[in-house]
Parts: structure tokens; C-alpha cells; sequence
């Protein structure tokens, strides 16, 4: 991506000054713009009239629940949102991702992870289309013809790990919930039979990665749900 | 014998019955704590079942069972004594009645030595004054409730529903019963059975009985005849025991193709001794179509004795005892309300009496009871059991009996009638003597409003006589001349007595009405008063104030003391003090369920009448009524206090209830403040250093830049820790449970350690295949994380860290080990690594000794632990143990 040409808007609803002044800071010397609102309510006018390409919301703030934002904003828009919390709040980060944010981060944060995921997000919003395969480290997807293969030989993979498959690279460096998966793979029934999807990503792993034990592609976001990572 | 005046119904619909199936499952549950009770069941005395059961006791002890011989009587059979031998016996209680000694069964004793099997002898045996209960049957009762097996003897005469037969039969009365309940429960009754000649020669051979008395049984109880009748009764029930049986098995096991009969009996139950053979008989026809059934008593307005209220009182007990509903309905019409209530039940059939009533009055009224009964009935069966001979009083006498009322009132009525007389000679002159009578029967009429029958009889028979001496010409004589004046005489006698007797039935009606109107009220007045009241001491209060104004009795309430469960104390709202002694009874009654102490065959010697506070299945204490020495207490009184112990203990529950969700509320708002505390607390202390860790971050590299960034992370380290260790202390940690690899916590447990961990040499053993575990992701990893940092801390930075899982199958288990080949631990170490604040090495800077302690915790929370040793090749190894659980099976595709 090419930041000489296009220079995207950041919103950063955050009531901290100082973490507000620290991501600009970090943005700004990215090349990205920003706009800073220290509230929900101020937040929501702002992703309404301004209309930013990106949204980075703190789950703790003070006058509305930045889960609250996050549901109204999607009452109307799709804008990428990625999420600031701190370690231990897996339920709010859980029921953030479920209501529609695209990606989250924990406090305290490294800028050059911040800027990774802000990138991987508006790159997924820029280029939606499906691609006709996939490939990462020495594994190739041939989704047309529901073909893997790794080091140029056939891996067998049942229907539902091929589908665990497709929707993690479809969501290419975008975690995905325990419950958006099991609902997409088992049906609404089953969101909360976490250990189907342990025993489906052991398999996948075995059978896809080099090191099953010490994954490289499919990481586990602890507590959360599942991240293909990898370019 | 029996008019069946309709053919039989259709069976019922085949329908499982959800109350039989629930009963079929109590019935289970009961025998799953119940003790056990195997009856040997014998015709008459010595047919040889003590000497059955103690063959079978024996055996049982030969089998390794603990058999103890609570009693049992040899009655100097040597035979019998010598089974004895080599049986553990505990000795008899010692109770001294009228100057001799009797042994009785010592219940606490044997209690106390809780045998599996206790060996009772001659179930029907009436107690000696004194014991705690009345009866034998009711000290089993109490072994079978503890939960110990009884062996024990009964001869069919002495059961409670065949007591009358036997009576019949033999034309000796049985005083010691057992209620047919008894045998119904017992899991196993063995018939001990001889020939009536066998026993006959038995009984001549001197083993039943020993000297002369042999031979007067032999001519009295024992004949033949007597024998073969009683053989027969104790065969027939044996059998249709065995037959019920079978029906309970089929029920049990849910073969649906019979199922019970549908059938439900109603007995009209009066103040007639006549009526406890009545009540006998349909409860046996009750127990051989396994019916429900109701003992139904019309009150007429027509007053009772006293005696034919107690009567009347021990049918209804006896009905009640014997498992019957009982339905108390005051009506004139008695046939009417008879069908009326079998109609509201469902009853199929209904038993009455053979009426002895007299054939005009029967005629004027419509035919007899039965006659009545019959037209009316329906579809119910009516069945008409014959009476015995005519023994007691005749009616006239009964009722003119109960007419006796106090010497005051008799004395009203004679002045009364003196009054007229002398008012009637004053105004003679004026009026004609036939107006006098007029005069009469006003003060007749008049004096019904306040004196009893007897006052009005006297006055009505002395009005007359007088008024014939002193008024009708020739007066001073009782001789009437004139036609038209015997004419006058006739009917003012008899209308003077009909008046009289009327008003005075009235007056008994509305005397009745306004008892069973005041208890009425009585129960209403609690009921709101308890929805009302705002504490339990006033629900208390009132209550007591309600017993002493129905009943003029004191009221104790017991509860049970919230620190000593099981024990009781006396509420403040008492108006007597119960000595021990009447604790002592209480308690029973609370511990049993049953109603205890005076009126009653539980430790009838108290002073005070005890009921259990029962709300469903919860025992919340118990009540105890002191009613006046003299007092009695009949059914309708009694049942009256069951509702009222009902209501009190439904009101002691609701407190309870009550109490235990404000201590939930309250333990969840300090939860839910300590928590708040607790997040405000934690934002503000991490927010700024997550402020200098992300800034320190975006800094470009320097040996300054590092050394702020390493002070960060031992910051975190330590703010994170803090608070770890305050939700663990506080108890406001809740796990977030789910299932998870043991390879994804390993890995995210190394990440959290990346820098410590960056210039190690870092070796993972993880097996293939480990078993998912249902955990905290979160808090595991912060566990295993904290253990890592331990053996960075505590190791040469040269040294290997191994991380490893693994699982115990036999114990259950996950286990995550942190291991290195440093120095190792020192031994002193060993008991007090996992404390809190503890240091390894307290020379060295830095760390506050929280994070193996964390570890532990964390641990524990999920019903795991931590281990710490030395490895046999040198170093130390640190382990998590996590229980493991079976996650439900995984869809195949």
C-alpha cells in the first residue's frame, strides 16, 4: 500500500488524553490523519459527518459503553473498528468482535503491531472480492477445485476442515470468534461446543503446519477465537 | 349380606397414572433409607415364629451381619433359649410399675448401638406406663425410620383390621392392635404355619404354655374350631399380601395392562360403636381393591353426649390411623350430604350401616338411610353392612340424657313456671282460665332462648300439670270433666314440649355453628395475619394469643438453632417454659416428623401436645400446645392446630427464604463493589504504564530506551500481580471456563514471557494427542507464565528451560511442568515456595515473592494444585495438576 497517494482518516474515540496523544503521534508518523473524540456520543457525530476510513474505539468509556458505539454505529455503517481494551477483558473483546468489530488490541500496545492490524483492516475493506487460491509457507489452496496441497503433495482434509480452512483465510489476519465460527460451520446450536473447534484446528494444524505444537499460521487468540496470520 | 345394585363399570382408561407412578417412586426412595421389616406372621401363639426368626437371626450373624436381640420372649421354652446363645442380647430397661419390675425394650439402647438387624419379638406388646411410646410397633417404627432392619413376630388376631373377626370368631377381645400399615411396609412377611392339630398337640405337650394354663387354652382359645378359622385369616391375608405385591412389581416395572382398579370408598362414620367395625370392614375391602378411601361424618344438629363425642372421636382417629381421609360436613340431610361428598370425591362405593331406626319415624322421613341412600346414590355402589344386635341405650334415653344441663338452669324453669302460676291466680278473674295457658306456653317458649332441654321438659310437663290442678275446674284436683278441656290439655303438653325441645335444638344448632364458625375464623384470622405480619415474632404472637383464646391452652414454639443444626430452641414468643422433660418431646417430634406427647401414643406422660413445624419437606421446628389438665382434644380441634403448626411453618420458611436471599443480595453488592473497586483501581494503574510502554515502544533504540522499557514491563509485572493476588484474597475471581489445548496455554504462556525468555534456550516436550482441559485460558496462562519467570529469575541465563505437559490417566489428571537444570531447591525451601511474599533468595533485588503463590491459586481455583521438587538429574521442576473432565463427544461429519 502506498501512503504517498492516499492518506487515510483515523477516528480515535479514547476518554485518555494521553493514550489520544500517543496513538496520534504513532499514526501520524505513519502517514495516516486523525481525528480525536473523547467520548461515545461525540464519537458517533463524528463517524457520521466526517465519515473516517478506519475507527479505533476504547471499550472503557465513560458517558456510553464503547460496546454501545459500536452497535449503533453498525445500525448504519460498515466502517472498519478496531477495538482497545486492556488484559482480563476477554468477555467485552468477545461481545465487541461478535457485534461486528473487525480486530482488537490490548493496552499496552507496540506501534508497529497498531499499525499492522490498522493496515490489514482497511485492506481487507479495499479488497473484498474472493480470491481464487490461496497459498502460505509451503501450502497451496486451490479453492476452485477444493484442492490443498503442501510441499506439492494432496492433504486430505474432510468437508469441515476444509470449510475451517476457507473461513480463516477468507478472514486473512482478522481474529474470528469461537462463536462466529461454530455458528458458520455448526449451525447456531452448537456456539458453545468450543472443544469441536479444538479438535478440528489440532487436525488442521497436524496436517498444515510444519510444527503443529508451536503454530505459525493458525495462532489461537487466547480466550477469544482464532487468527490466521501469515502473508 | 351386601346389596350390589349395579353392575360393574367399565374399567377405567388404561392410562399410566402419574400419582400411582409417583408413589411407586417414593415407595422406592423409602426402602432406599429406610430399615427393613421382615414380619414372621403365625395364626396364634405358638406356632413356633420367635422361634423362626431366631433361626433366620442366627444365620444372619453366621453371614458376618450385626445382629443384635433388642427382646425377646422364650416364654421358658427351652427350645427357644437355646437359640439365644451366642446372639449379642442388650439388656431390657428396667420399669418399675405397681410395685414389680418390667422389662422393656431399651429403644435408645439400641439406637445408640445401631445394629444392621435388630431382633424384636411380639410386635402388638403394649409398653409398660412410662416408656416413650405406647405401643411396641411404634418403638420399630422408630428402629425401621433410623434406618435399621427389624425381625419381629405378629399373630393374625392382633392386627388392627382383623382384630373384629377375630373377636367374632373366638369371642375374646384383642386389645393390643397394629395398625395394618405396619404390615403393608414390611418388606418380608414369612407365614409360620401348623396344622390346628399340630398345634393342639404342641399345646398338650406343655410347649405353648406351661401347667394348668395348657389345659384352659386348650378348652377356651385353642379349640379346633377357633384354630381352623384363624388358619384360614392368616392364610387369605398372607395371600392377598403376595397379590398386591405382584400388582406393585407390575407397576414398578410399568406393564401398563392393569392398572389400579380406579375404585374409591366412602364410610359414613357415627358416634356408635358399631361404626369401628363399619370402619374395619371397608378398609379392608379398601386394602384388597388397593383403593383410596374416606370416612365421611354427618353432624346432624341433633347435640351429642359426651361420651358419644368421644365416640365418636376414636372412629375418626381410628379411621385416620388406618390411612383414611376424613370429611367432616354438618348437614340435617344426612343421605344427601353423604352422595354430595362421594360425588366431590370420585367415590365408587359407599358403606353404611344396617340403620336400626325406628319403622314410623323411617316411614314419615322417606324410607331408611339406606333407602334414602340408595334412591339417590346414582352410579355409586351402595353397600349395607348388617349391625350387631341391639346392646346400648335406647335413643329416647341417649337424648334425654344429653338434655342433663346444670342444677341452675332447673331452678330457672321452677321459678319460672312458680312466677306464672302465681301471676295466672291474679288474673284469673280477668281472663278465663283458658287464656292461663296461654300465659304458659309464652314463658315455655321464652325460658327455650336460655336453658337447656332437660329445664324445658320440666318446665313444660310442671306448666301443664299446674294449670290443670290450679285452673281447669274442679280445680285442686288433676281430674278434667269436660271434653273440650282434656282437649285443651292434650295439646298445650304437647305443643309445650315440641316448642321446647325445638328452641332448645336450636340453640344447641347455633351453639355448634358458632364453635365451627369461630375456629373458622380462627384459621382465616392466622392466615392473614402471618400474610400480614411483618417479622416472624408477630406471626409468633398472634398465633399464641389464637391458641389460648380457641383452646385456652399455652403455645410454645421451637426452632431450630441456626448454629447447632439439628437442635432446637425455644422462641421468645412462648407463653409457657418447657421444662427439659418437654423439650425432650419436642425434639422427638421434630426429628420424626410426627406429632408427639399428650393425646397421642409418643410420650403421652407430657404435659404439652407437640407438633412438627412441617413446610413440605423442611422440618422448621415444632409447636407445643399446653392445654388445661382436664382438656381433651378431639379431631376437628386437632386438625384445626395441624393447620395452624402448617401455617406457622409456611411463615417460618418464607423468614428463612427471606433470609437467605438478603445475605445473597448482600454478599453480591459488596461482590459487585469490591469489583468496581477493583477495575477502577486497576485502569488507573495501568493505563498510564501502558501509556509509557506503548510510548517507550515508538522510541527509537538507545541503552536508555531499554532500561525504560525493562522498568515498564517489571512494573506490570508487579501491578499485575498485585491485583491477581486481590481478586484471588477477595474471592471475587470467577473463572471463565472453556475447553482448551494444553498446547495453545503453553505457547500463549511463552509469549507473555518473550522478553524474559529471549536469550534462553527453550525446550518444549509436548506428546501428540493431549487431551483438551476445561480451564481459564486466561488465568492458566498467567500460572504457567508466572512459573516461567520464576525459573528465568532463578536460573544461570545459560541454563535450559524445558516446558512440558503431560496427562495421568489414573488420577485424572493434566499436568504442566516448568523444569531447569540450574541449582535446584534446597530442601528448607520445599514447605514455604508456594506462600505468600516468599523469596527464594531474599539477597536478591527485586520481586515481592507473589507470583508463585499466584500460580498456586490460580490453580486451586480450578480444583487443581502445584507441586515443586528437584529433578533427578539436577535442577528444579515445578508442576500445575489440572482435574480433567470428558468433553462431549464430537459430531461425526
Amino acid at each position: 500500500m502506498s501512503t504517498d497517494t492516499f492518506q487515510p482518516e483515523v477516528l480515535v474515540i479514547d476518554d485518555e488524553v494521553q493514550i489520544r496523544r500517543l496513538l496520534r503521534v504513532t499514526l501520524e508518523g505513519a502517514g495516516f490523519r486523525v481525528r480525536e473524540a473523547e467520548g461515545g456520543g461525540p464519537g458517533l457525530a463524528e463517524a457520521a459527518t466526517k465519515r473516517p476510513d478506519a475507527i479505533i474505539l476504547d471499550l472503557g468509556l465513560p458517558d456510553l459503553p464503547g460496546i454501545e458505539v459500536l452497535k449503533r454505529l453498525r445500525e448504519w455503517s460498515r466502517l472498519p473498528v478496531l477495538i482497545l481494551s486492556v488484559r482480563g477483558q476477554e468477555a467485552d473483546k468477545i461481545e465487541a468482535l461478535d457485534a461486528g468489530a473487525d480486530d482488537y488490541l490490548s493496552k499496552p500496545f507496540g506501534g508497529g503491531e497498531l499499525l499492522a492490524r490498522l493496515r490489514a483492516m482497511l485492506r481487507r475493506v479495499q479488497s473484498p472480492e474472493e480470491e481464487s487460491n490461496a497459498r502460505f509457507g509451503d501450502v497451496e489452496v486451490d479453492f476452485a477445485r477444493r484442492v490443498v496441497t503442501k510441499a506439492g503433495a494432496v492433504v486430505k482434509l474432510t468437508p469441515k476442515e476444509y470449510a475451517l480452512l476457507r473461513l480463516l483465510l477468507l478472514h486473512r489476519g482478522k481474529v474470528i470468534t469461537h462463536r462466529q465460527i461454530l455458528r458458520e460451520l455448526w449451525g447456531p446450536k452448537a456456539e458453545e461446543q468450543t472443544q469441536y473447534l479444538r479438535v478440528y484446528m489440532t487436525h488442521l494444524r497436524q496436517k498444515l503446519e510444519d510444527e503443529p505444537n508451536q503454530p505459525e499460521y493458525f495462532r489461537t487468540e487466547s480466550g477469544i477465537g482464532y487468527r490466521f496470520s501469515g502473508e | 349380606m351386601r346389596m350390589r345394585h349395579r353392575p360393574l363399570r367399565l374399567m377405567p382408561d388404561r392410562r399410566p397414572d402419574p400419582d400411582a407412578l409417583l408413589a411407586s417412586i417414593r415407595r422406592s426412595e423409602a426402602k432406599a433409607t429406610r430399615g427393613r421389616l421382615k414380619v414372621f406372621f403365625g395364626m396364634a401363639p405358638g406356632v413356633g415364629k420367635t422361634y423362626a426368626m431366631l433361626q433366620a437371626a442366627r444365620k444372619a450373624h453366621a453371614e458376618g451381619m450385626d445382629v443384635v436381640v433388642a427382646l425377646v420372649e422364650t416364654h421358658g421354652r427351652e427350645e427357644t433359649q437355646l437359640l439365644l446363645e451366642g446372639l449379642p442380647v442388650v439388656p431390657r430397661k428396667l420399669i418399675a410399675y405397681r410395685g414389680t419390675q418390667l422389662g422393656e425394650l431399651d429403644l435408645e439402647a439400641v439406637l445408640a448401638r445401631r445394629p444392621r438387624l435388630a431382633v424384636v419379638d411380639e410386635l402388638a406388646h403394649t409398653n409398660a406406663p412410662g416408656s416413650r411410646h405406647l405401643k411396641r410397633w411404634q418403638d420399630v417404627e422408630e428402629l425401621l425410620a433410623a434406618g435399621i432392619d427389624v425381625f419381629t413376630t405378629l399373630n393374625v388376631q392382633h392386627l388392627e383390621s382383623r382384630a373384629d373377626t377375630v373377636r367374632q370368631i373366638t369371642g375374646v377381645a384383642v386389645r393390643e392392635t397394629v395398625p395394618d400399615s405396619m404390615l403393608e411396609a414390611a418388606a418380608g412377611i414369612q407365614l409360620v404355619d401348623l396344622t390346628p392339630e399340630q398345634l393342639r398337640e404342641r399345646l398338650a405337650e406343655g410347649k405353648v404354655y406351661l401347667g394348668d394354663r395348657a389345659a384352659v387354652a386348650a378348652d377356651n382359645f385353642f379349640k379346633e374350631s377357633n384354630l381352623t378359622a384363624l388358619r384360614e385369616l392368616a392364610l387369605r391375608l398372607t395371600a392377598e399380601r403376595v397379590d398386591k405385591q405382584l400388582r406393585e412389581i407390575r407397576e414398578d416395572r410399568q406393564i401398563s395392562a392393569i392398572w389400579r382398579s380406579g375404585e374409591r370408598l366412602l364410610v359414613a362414620v357415627g358416634a356408635s360403636p358399631f361404626s369401628t367395625r363399619l370402619i374395619r370392614w371397608t378398609r379392608r375391602m379398601a386394602y384388597a381393591l388397593d383403593a383410596p378411601w374416606l370416612a365421611v361424618c354427618v353432624e346432624t344438629p341433633v347435640p351429642l353426649t359426651p361420651e358419644e363425642r368421644k365416640l365418636l372421636d376414636e372412629n375418626l382417629t381410628l379411621a385416620r390411623e388406618l390411612n383414611a381421609e376424613i370429611v367432616v360436613v354438618p348437614d340435617r340431610d344426612v343421605a344427601g350430604t353423604l352422595v354430595r361428598v362421594a360425588q366431590q370425591h370420585n367415590v365408587s362405593q359407599i358403606v353404611i350401616g344396617k340403620s336400626r331406626g325406628h319403622p314410623v319415624l323411617d316411614f314419615l322421613r322417606g324410607g331408611s338411610l339406606a333407602d334414602r341412600l340408595i334412591r339417590r346414590s346414582g352410579q355409586i355402589d351402595v353397600y349395607v353392612v348388617p349391625a350387631e344386635p341391639r346392646t346400648g341405650r335406647s335413643r329416647w334415653r341417649e337424648w334425654s340424657l344429653s338434655a342433663a344441663s346444670r342444677p341452675r338452669e332447673y331452678v330457672t324453669a321452677l321459678l319460672t313456671v312458680l312466677g306464672v302460676t302465681l301471676v295466672g291466680l291474679a288474673m284469673q278473674g280477668l281472663t278465663g282460665y283458658t287464656a292461663i295457658s296461654l300465659f304458659y306456653l309464652t314463658s315455655v317458649i321464652l325460658l327455650g332462648l336460655f336453658v337447656g332441654q332437660g329445664p324445658i321438659l320440666l318446665a313444660a310437663t310442671l306448666s301443664a300439670l299446674a294449670w290443670n290442678f290450679l285452673f281447669i275446674p274442679p280445680i285442686i284436683t288433676f281430674r278434667i270433666d269436660k271434653f273440650e278441656d282434656g282437649l285443651m290439655f292434650g295439646i298445650f303438653f304437647v305443643t309445650a314440649l315440641v316448642t321446647g325441645r325445638l328452641t332448645g335444638r336450636l340453640r344447641a344448632q347455633e351453639r355448634d355453628q358458632r364453635q365451627r364458625e369461630q375456629r373458622a375464623t380462627a384459621l382465616y384470622q392466622l392466615t392473614r395475619a402471618i400474610a400480614a405480619a411483618r417479622s416472624v415474632d408477630e406471626v409468633l404472637r398472634n398465633a399464641a394469643a389464637q391458641v389460648q383464646e380457641l383452646f385456652g391452652a399455652r403455645l410454645a414454639i421451637f426452632t431450630e438453632d441456626p448454629a447447632q443444626p439439628g437442635r432446637l430452641r425455644l422462641h421468645p414468643a412462648a407463653t409457657y417454659v418447657a421444662d427439659e422433660k418437654e423439650q425432650g418431646v419436642a425434639a422427638w417430634s421434630f426429628r420424626n416428623h410426627k406429632n408427639a406427647g399428650r393425646f397421642t401414643d409418643t410420650l403421652p406422660a407430657a404435659e404439652g401436645f407437640y407438633l412438627p413445624l412441617l413446610a413440605g419437606e423442611n422440618c422448621m421446628g415444632a409447636m407445643g400446645v399446653k392445654p388445661p389438665a382436664e382438656a381433651t382434644l378431639p379431631v376437628n380441634q386437632r386438625e384445626l392446630l395441624e393447620s395452624f403448626a402448617t401455617q406457622i411453618a409456611l411463615a417460618l420458611d418464607r423468614e428463612r427464604l427471606r433470609a437467605t436471599e438478603e445475605a445473597a443480595r448482600l454478599s453480591r453488592e459488596s461482590e459487585k463493589l469490591h469489583r468496581t473497586l477493583l477495575d477502577g483501581v486497576s485502569h488507573e494503574l495501568k493505563t498510564p504504564l501502558a501509556v509509557i510502554a506503548s510510548a517507550a515502544e515508538n522510541l527509537a533504540d538507545g541503552p536508555l530506551v531499554a532500561e525504560i522499557r525493562t522498568a515498564t514491563q517489571r512494573l506490570q509485572r508487579l501491578v499485575n500481580n498485585l491485583l491477581d493476588m486481590t481478586r484471588l484474597e477477595s474471592g471475587t475471581l470467577r473463572l471463565r471456563r472453556d475447553w482448551c489445548d494444553p498446547a495453545d496455554l503453553i505457547n500463549a504462556a511463552r509469549e507473555m514471557t518473550a522478553d524474559a525468555l529471549r536469550s534462553r534456550t527453550v525446550r518444549m516436550d509436548l506428546p501428540a494427542g493431549l487431551p483438551l482441559v476445561r480451564a481459564d485460558a486466561g488465568l492458566i496462562q498467567q500460572a504457567l507464565a508466572n512459573l516461567i519467570h520464576n525459573a528465568c529469575v532463578h536460573t544461570p541465563p545459560t541454563a535450559l528451560i524445558t516446558l512440558a505437559a503431560g496427562t495421568d490417566e489414573a488420577a485424572g489428571q493434566l499436568w504442566f511442568a516448568v523444569a531447569d537444570n540450574g541449582p535446584g531447591l534446597r530442601p528448607e525451601q520445599l514447605d514455604r515456595l508456594f506462600d505468600k511474599f516468599y523469596r527464594g533468595d531474599p539477597d536478591r533485588a527485586g520481586g515481592l515473592g507473589l507470583g508463585l503463590s499466584i500460580a498456586r491459586g490460580f490453580a486451586e481455583a480450578h480444583g487443581g494444585r502445584v507441586a515443586a521438587g528437584n529433578q533427578p538429574g539436577g535442577g528444579a521442576r515445578f508442576t500445575i495438576f489440572l482435574p480433567l473432565e470428558q468433553p462431549a463427544s464430537v459430531p461425526p461429519e
